[in-house]
This record gives C-alpha cells, structure tokens and sequence, in this order.
C-alpha cells in the first residue's frame, strides 16, 4: 500500500516542481524575496529613533540654556535644524513636518536655577508617530534629569560635600541581543511571516489554480487518491519553503550575526510542524473558494495580515487590548514565533515552549485532518 | 462612450456575480481596519518586571516604589536567586529585571556609589530601549531626592534646583499608535483592492483565454481598460468612504482637514494603484504571477518604504531617496494630514501635485503598454 502511495506521488511532485520551476519569476520571488527582505530589516528598517529634527527656541541665552540645549546635539538623537526667534514660528514647523520637536527654554531658566528654585523648559511633539514620540520623550526626559542631577552634584560639591560621585550607580544590561538591534528581532518573526505567505498562498493557489482553469477535472478522472494528490502538490512547496528558511539563517548569520544559540534539529522539527499546518490552511481554502482571486484574499485575511499583526512580529501582543490578546491565541505564527524566538535568540531548551510546541501540533495536525476531509469530498 | 458604459455594466456585474468576492471587497477592509485599529499597538506600558532585592533595606524598597508606582513597569515577580531571573527572561513571562545588591542602603548613606543592574529582554528591541530610559529616568529623580536628602540634613540653605521637561503633544495627545496606524490602513487598503485586484482581474481574462476574444471585436483597447478598471474605481471610492465611517465611528477618530479633500486626494492616488495594477497585469501572464509580482515587488517595498510604521527619517540615506518614487509615501503624509493634524490645501499641494504628476505617467505608460500587448 505505501508502496503505491509513494510511486504515485511522484509524478506529481515532479509535474508541480516543473511548473513551478518554469516559473522564473515565482521561483525567484520564492527563494530570494526572503533574503532580500532580511537585508531591508537588517538595514533599512527599524524602529531606532535618531537624528530627531528640532528646533530650539532660547527666550533666555543665558550660558546656562546654551550649555543646556548643547548636550542634546552631541548626542546623536536630535539635529538641530532651526532656531527660532518668535513662538509664532512653532505652528508652521509643525505643520508642515520641517521638525518634530521643538524646545522652548523659558526666559527665567537660569535664574531660576541659580535661585534654586525649580526651572521648566517647554517640549512641543509632534505626536503623530505616537511610538516615536514616545521615545523622543523618554530622551529629552531623561537628558533634563541628567542635566539636573549634574547641576546639583556640582552644587553639592560647592557648598563643601563629600559626595563626589553620584549615589545610584545605573548599571543596564541587555540580554540576549546587547546592541539592541532590530534585525535580531525581526530574524525569526521574518522567517514565520515567509513560512506562512509561502506556504499558504502558493498552496491554496496552485489547487484552486487547477479548478479554475478545468485541470482539476482531468486530474479527478485519473488513478490518483486525494491523499497523493495533496502531497504531491504540497511537498514541492515544503521544500522551497525550507530552502527559504535556510537561506533567512544563513544571511541572517553572514550579515548580522544572529546565529542560532539553540538546538538546530529543534528549530528544523518545530518549522517542519509550522510548515505543515501552513500546507493545511492552504488546502482548507483551496476546497473552499473557486477563484484564485478570491483564494489570495481569503488567503491574505486569514494567513498573511494576523502573521504580521497578531503574532507578535512587530507589534507586541501584551499591548494589545484584552479582547484581541485573546484573539492571538488562535493564530499559529504566534507560537511559532515565541519557540524561534527562544530557540535562536535564547538559546533556550524545550522547557522553555513546550506548550506553544504542542499547540503548534495539534494545529498542524486539525489543519491536515480537516482539510483532507474536505478535500476527500470535493475530489470524491 | 455607448460602448464603454456596456463594457463597465459588464464588468460590475461579472464583479457581483461572484458572490464571495463581493462581499469580500467590503467586508476585508472594515476587517482589516478593526485589527490594525486595535491591535498593531507600539504603546509601552505595563512591562512585566522581576525584582531581585538583596538588600531588603527602606532605600531598596522606596527605589522599587518608585518603579511600581509608574505606569511603565508592572512587577509580576518579587525573587532572592538571580538563577530565578534566567528562566523569568527565557521564558518570556518577564522583560525587565531589577537587581538592587546587598550593601545598597549603606552604600548610599556612606556617600559612595551603589550599584544597580537593571536586565532588559533585548528581543524586543523597542520595549527594552523605552524600558531602560524610564528604569534610567526613575533612578536618576531618585539620585537627586538623596542628594537632596543629604543637603537639608547637613542643614544646607540653598538647596540646589530641580529641573523638568513640560511636554505638550501636538495631533495625538495621548500618544495613541491606534491614531497613528488607522489612517495608515487606508492606503494600504487601497493598495491591496485597487493594484492587486485590478492585475488579477485582467490577467485572468487573458489566462482564460477570454481577452483575445475581446480583442477581436471592435471594442477599443482604451474603452476595455475603462472598462475593466472602473469597477475597482468604484471599490476603492466605497473603501475611503468605510474607512471614514469607521476610524470616525469606532475610533473616534474624524477627518478634521475635511472628508470631501480626502476623497479628492484619494482620487489621485487611485490613478497611481490603478495604473500599477494594470502596469502588473502587461507583465504577468498567470494570475499567481501577477499577485507575487503585486505583492512582493510593488506592495511590500511601498509599505515598508513609505512610512506606514518604519519612520523614513531613520532609514539609510539611499533608502530615503527611493522611497521620494513611491506615491504611497506622498498619500501618507496627506492621510494623515487630514486625520490628524487638519491641515488643508496650503501645507498638502505639493503632495497632491507629485501624486498627479505620478498618476498620469504610470497610468499613460501603463495604458500605451497594454496597447502594444494587445496589438
């Protein structure tokens, strides 16, 4: 019996490959897309917020507000673009996106600071980018508190005090990607938003392909059983979705030196589980829709879009509103995400995502059930 | 014009037959719009702490006040191995760990610097920068409470001044992403329906076999393109005025610069979609071409490069001058002038000009191909 599965299948594997090998175009998107998108995060894409453009406005041009606004040029967040001469300014810049910030340093400030009394400058943001606003504000807060305790250090020091150095010595640490780079997070959510687009939309496509265009019809009329037809269509796109896969860690590796701290034969069982619950979305849809057009929506909707946003790919799910944490749990990326995660970066154990495994399986495995029993039927 | 308006008629009801698809083209922007709108979120609030306190002191415990008491940090854990902290931080349960050591209190009366380690989960790379900014600015109000402290107990009479950022937030005051990523969706979504619809919807006529028919009757080529692509003119003008409705209705959130502008301007991005679309459609010959094509070589790079969540000031330099070809970048920046900041024509026209300028040559280059495809 498994003889004859496997002598039928390979026909059909090797038809699928040659159409898909004829296909320069598909091909290429297939293999290289992963690498070229990798390069773009690695390179292009972050969410780093530098070189913030500012204007200043300084009603007190004492040496105090000058030495006060110098210590926000040298460091590398904010360009100064312009200095203003009138508030009447400030509207316009805003508007018109010539600047995002601009500091308004009071004309009482140094004389404030030297009363001892407590000195404001003025921080108009535009808010627009609220996850860029965000961290300019953490920055200029955190430069005016810095620039606060220095002023007082020193004072302290004047009227005679011990204390030379500061009380709390900040020590930050970051684990697990130290510089902070944002390839290093995106890496593994890259590999699952390519796995699922790949294996999803290149599945239900080629099926629905075959019905739209009447091939299916011959196809149905031949020896062939449901099951070798499945998976014969869908083993040619497991291995290029791999060879993807391959090529992601690779380049991710060479150029940004994100290489796997785990298990590799881990990290290759949990994709193959991935993958096959992908395959299985992909067919599920096949049986459903007629059209391909329909098939990328539907396709799109159910695999591409809540890989990218609900997963946790780009957005962290636990600022999300409750209900739409809730709605995380059914998506598969999500788990796949959390053990590449931990696998590649961690460097973690099965300890460490056991349950997201077993999720992962038991998606995998309701998707092919389900979708071979439909698929049964359709074809019967 | 008698001909063309067959063509459209034909067209619209072949676009309703398909029932699915119908529905489809109205349902999935509505869907995708709530689902960016509530859960594509940069908002940094509530990051899961462990807390490691050796020193179990009144200064350790009033420095973890201190961090309890902001929004930014929620302890889920308090902990006396620092083995605890390496499997809170690979299990993902934790993101920030705080470890104050023994000797902190009497580090700090004695005027010497303590030391305090702050461990971010740098997988999240924007978490973990917010989050060790405000662990830094917490501690460094708190190193100036202690110098203060010391001042007044050695019976000081100046004591030295306290310095602070007012911040006002212009166009998003409560620094919401929702209003930030809601008027995004809506070139997005215009992308999706009007480029990659558009390219498939020709490119299956030609993989059936059916355009050549057409080709030989005396339908003219610029007659069928109007034809074909007046539908999705439609479908795009339906999805601006739902994504309007909703962002007003469910996100509060009104097109203060006027909606009768936006719908002008989104007209004009529509040309350069619609002219892509069939730009893709004279490049692919299957269906499954002409959406890879669409999606990973035009809608892609578009999202990524134009500023729908990468800000473009952060990109390489190369890369900010690309993305000056891109019209999706110029239809952000009027979105979400009108969504956010009401500005009107004044500040807008040179994005509403390069958008027509883009426009009419994509879609005469588009159209002058598709006639030489077809001749």
């Amino acid at each position: 019996m498994t003889k004859k599965l496997s002598l039928n299948i390979i026909p059909i594997v090797h038809k699928e490959f040659r159409q898909i090998m004829r296909d320069k175009r598909i091909l290429g998107v297939l293999l290289f897309f992963p690498a070229l998108m990798l390069f773009m995060f690695g390179y292009a894409l972050n969410f780093d917020v530098k070189n913030t453009s500012m204007a200043v406005y300084d009603e007190d041009r004492s040496s105090v507000s000058r030495d006060f606004i110098q210590q926000f040029f040298t460091s590398d967040y904010f360009v100064k673009v312009r200095t203003l001469s009138s508030k009447a300014e400030i509207n316009d810049l805003l508007d018109g996106e010539h600047v995002r910030v601009v500091l308004v340093v009071p004309s009482s400030f140094s004389k404030d600071i030297q009363k001892g009394k407590s000195a404001s400058v003025q921080v108009i943001v535009d808010g627009a980018n609220s996850n860029a606003a965000a961290t300019v504000l953490g920055y200029i807060n955190s430069m005016t508190q810095q620039y606060s305790l220095k002023v007082m250090a020193e004072s302290f020091m004047r009227i005679g005090g011990r204390q030379v150095s500061l009380p709390i010595d900040f020590q930050p640490r970051v684990w697990y990607n130290p510089e902070l780079k944002s390839a290093k997070f995106l890496v593994p959510g890259l590999i699952a938003f390519i796995l699922m687009v790949t294996t999803v939309i290149s599945t239900a496509l080629a099926v629905v392909r075959e019905r739209e265009l009447g091939t299916m019809e011959q196809i149905m009329v031949s020896p062939i059983r449901p099951i070798e037809l499945i998976l014969g269509k869908t083993i040619p796109y497991i291995i290029i979705s791999l060879i993807a896969t391959v090529m992601i860690l690779f380049f991710g590796y060479a150029l940004f030196d994100v290489s796997i701290k785990g298990n590799i034969i881990l990290l290759t069982i949990i994709t193959f589980i991935f993958l096959v619950g992908g395959l299985g979305v992909g067919m599920l849809i096949s049986t459903l829709v007629e059209t391909q057009q329909l098939a990328f929506m539907i396709a799109v909707i159910l695999s591409m879009l809540p890989t990218f946003i609900l997963s946790g790919f780009v957005f962290p799910i636990r600022n999300m509103p409750p209900v739409i944490q809730a709605v995380t749990y059914l998506i598969p990326a999500r788990y796949f995400l959390a053990a590449l995660r931990a696998i590649i970066l961690k460097g973690a154990g099965l300890s460490a995502f056991w349950d997201e495994a077993i999720f992962l399986t038991i998606f995998a495995a309701v998707m092919i059930g389900v979708s071979s029993l439909r698929m049964r039927k359709f074809l019967a | 014009m008698k001909t063309i308006l067959h063509i459209i008629k034909k067209e619209f009801i072949q676009l309703r037959q398909d029932k699915k698809m119908f529905g489809l083209s109205f349902a999935a922007p509505v869907f995708q719009l709530l689902v960016l709108g509530y859960a594509a979120t940069f908002d940094v609030s509530k990051i899961p702490t462990v807390v490691c306190d050796f020193d179990n002191s009144a200064s350790s415990r009033a420095l973890i006040r201190s961090f309890t008491s902001t929004e930014y940090f929620k302890v889920v854990g308090y902990y006396d191995k620092t083995s605890e902290i390496d499997s809170q931080l690979d299990d993902g349960h934790a993101s920030i760990a705080v470890v104050i050591p023994r000797g902190f209190e009497k580090k700090i009366t004695s005027g010497r610097s303590a030391p305090l380690q702050v461990i971010a989960d740098g997988t999240e790379t924007s978490s973990a920068s917010i989050g060790l900014n405000y662990a830094y600015i917490i501690i460094t109000r708190y190193s100036q409470n202690i110098i203060i402290e010391s001042l007044t107990k050695r019976g000081s009479f100046i004591l030295p001044a306290r310095m602070s950022a007012e911040f006002r937030v212009w166009y998003n005051p409560e620094l919401k992403s929702r209003n930030f990523m809601v008027p995004g969706v809506l070139g997005l979504l215009l992308m999706v329906m009007t480029m990659v619809l558009t390219s498939l919807a020709i490119v299956k006529e030609k993989e059936l076999g059916t355009l050549e028919q057409i080709v030989v009757t005396p339908i003219k080529p610029y007659q069928l393109i109007i034809g074909k692509l007046a539908p999705f003119f439609a479908i795009g003008v339906v999805d601006v005025i739902l994504v309007v409705f909703f962002a007003s209705l469910v996100f509060s959130l009104p097109v203060k610069g006027g909606v009768l502008l936006l719908l002008l301007l989104s007209l004009i991005f529509l040309m350069t979609t619609l002219g892509l679309g069939l730009f893709i459609s004279t490049i692919s010959r299957t269906q499954q071409q002409a959406m890879m094509t669409a999606i990973f070589f035009f809608m892609m790079p578009m999202i990524f490069f134009s500023g729908f969540v990468f800000p473009i000031e952060n990109m390489p330099a190369v890369i900010q001058y690309i993305s000056y070809f891109l019209p999706l970048r110029y239809y952000f920046v009027i979105v979400r002038g009108l969504f956010l900041k009401g500005v009107g024509m004044n500040i807008l026209w040179t994005q509403a000009l390069v958008l027509l300028i883009f426009g009419s040559v994509i879609l005469s280059l588009s159209v002058m191909r598709f006639h030489k495809r077809l001749g």
